[in-house]
C-alpha cells in the first residue's frame, strides 16, 4: 500500500475511534439508565439512517459535480473540519480548554436520562431511543463526511469506509467488555493527529480545486504533485507545535497585562 | 412545522461546518476567494499560485487561532 493510501486508512479509523467512543458513552448511559432496548433500538436506527446518507450523498457528489467543483468542494470543507479539530486540540493541550471528559459525559447523561418522564413509543422507551439516535446519528455523520470525502478523493471509498468499519466494530467491542465509558483513550491525541490529517489533505484538494476558474477549468497542480502533501503535513505540524507553545504565554502576557491597567489608572 | 424543522436543518449544517468558531471558516472562505481571483485574472505565475494560496491558509488559521487567544486573555 502506498503512503497516500496507509493515510486514508490511518485518517479514517482515528477520526471514526474518536467520534464512535463518544457516541459509545452516551448508548451506554441510556443502556444502563432507561433499558438496553431501546438503547441499541437508537444506535442501530441510527447507524441504518447512516448507511443510507452515505449512499444518497457520496452517489450525488460523484454524479453531479465535476472533478475540479468536487476538489474545491470536499476540499474546502474538510479543511473547515480539519482546522476546526484542529483549533480545539491545541487549545487543549495549551490548556486554554479543558479537556473532554467521557466519564464526566456520562455521569451527566445518567443524571439526565433519571429524570427523564417514562414514555413508551412504538414498544420502547421514547427518551432512551431519541438520544441514542441521535448521539450515533450526529458523531456519525461526520465520520460519513470523513470516509466520503477522503474516499472520493483518493478514489478509495471502500477503503475509507473499511478504516471507520474497523474502528465501530474495535469500540463495540471495547464497550461491551469494559461496559463502560472508554475514558483512557487519549481522545486528544488522536483529534490532534486527525486534525492534521485533515487540514493537510483538505489544504491539497481545496488549492488543486480552484483550477475551475482557469480558463480551462483543470486543476491546480502543487509543484512536485503528491510530494507536497508531506511538506503540508510538516507545515501544519509544525504550526500546531508552535502555537501550543506561544499561545499560553500570549495569553498569560494578556492577563498579566489586563491585571496591571487598572493599577496603571489608579497610579 | 416546516419552518421549524427548516431552521432545525439550517442550524444544524452551520453548527456541523461552521461549528463553534466562525472565523476559521470565514478565514478559509476570504482565502479561497482571493485565490479563485488570483487564478481568474492569472495575476500570478500559475506555478506559484498552489503554495502561495497554501501558504495564506496556515496564516489565516494562525491569525484565527491568535485572535481568539487574545479575545480569552
Amino acid at each position: 500500500m502506498s503512503a497516500a493510501t496507509w493515510a486514508l486508512l490511518a485518517a479514517t479509523f482515528a477520526a471514526s475511534f474518536v467520534e464512535f467512543v463518544e457516541a459509545l458513552t452516551i448508548v451506554l448511559a441510556m443502556g444502563v439508565t432507561r433499558g438496553w432496548r431501546a438503547a441499541l433500538a437508537g444506535a442501530a436506527s441510527a447507524a441504518l439512517a447512516l448507511v443510507v446518507v452515505t449512499a444518497v450523498a457520496g452517489y450525488a457528489l460523484v454524479t453531479w459535480l465535476p472533478e475540479t467543483a468536487l476538489q474545491l468542494a470536499v476540499g474546502s470543507l474538510l479543511l473547515v473540519f480539519g482546522l476546526q479539530w484542529l483549533r480545539k486540540a491545541i487549545l487543549r493541550s495549551a490548556g486554554l480548554k479543558a479537556l473532554h471528559d467521557e466519564e464526566e459525559e456520562f455521569r451527566a447523561q445518567t443524571e439526565a436520562a433519571r429524570h427523564a418522564t417514562p414514555e413508551n413509543r412504538f414498544g420502547v422507551d421514547w427518551f432512551g431511543f431519541v438520544v441514542s439516535f441521535k448521539s450515533v446519528f450526529l458523531e456519525g455523520i461526520e465520520v460519513v463526511f470523513i470516509v466520503i470525502t477522503f474516499g472520493l478523493n483518493a478514489d478509495n471509498i471502500g477503503l475509507a469506509a473499511a478504516g471507520a468499519a474497523v474502528a465501530g466494530v474495535v469500540v463495540v467491542i471495547a464497550g461491551a467488555v469494559a461496559h463502560r465509558p472508554l475514558s483512557r483513550v487519549p481522545e486528544n491525541t488522536l483529534k490532534h493527529a486527525v486534525g492534521l490529517l485533515l487540514a493537510t489533505f483538505g489544504t491539497f484538494w481545496a488549492v488543486e480545486g480552484l483550477g475551475i476558474f482557469a480558463a480551462g477549468q483543470k486543476s491546480l497542480e502543487w509543484p512536485g504533485g503528491d510530494v507536497a502533501l508531506p511538506l503540508l503535513l510538516g507545515a501544519w505540524f509544525a504550526l500546531s507545535r508552535l502555537a501550543v507553545w506561544c499561545l499560553p504565554r500570549i495569553a498569560h502576557a494578556d492577563r498579566r497585562r489586563l491585571a496591571a491597567t487598572p493599577a496603571t489608572e489608579d497610579a | 412545522m416546516i419552518v421549524r424543522v427548516a431552521r432545525g436543518f439550517v442550524r444544524f449544517w452551520y453548527e456541523f461546518i461552521v461549528g463553534d468558531d466562525w472565523k476559521i471558516a470565514a478565514a478559509v472562505a476570504a482565502v479561497l476567494a482571493a485565490g479563485a481571483a488570483l487564478v481568474a485574472t492569472e495575476l500570478v505565475r500559475v506555478d506559484v499560485l498552489a503554495p502561495v494560496i497554501g501558504a495564506a491558509i496556515v496564516a489565516a488559521f494562525a491569525a484565527s487561532l491568535l485572535i481568539d487567544v487574545r479575545r480569552r486573555g
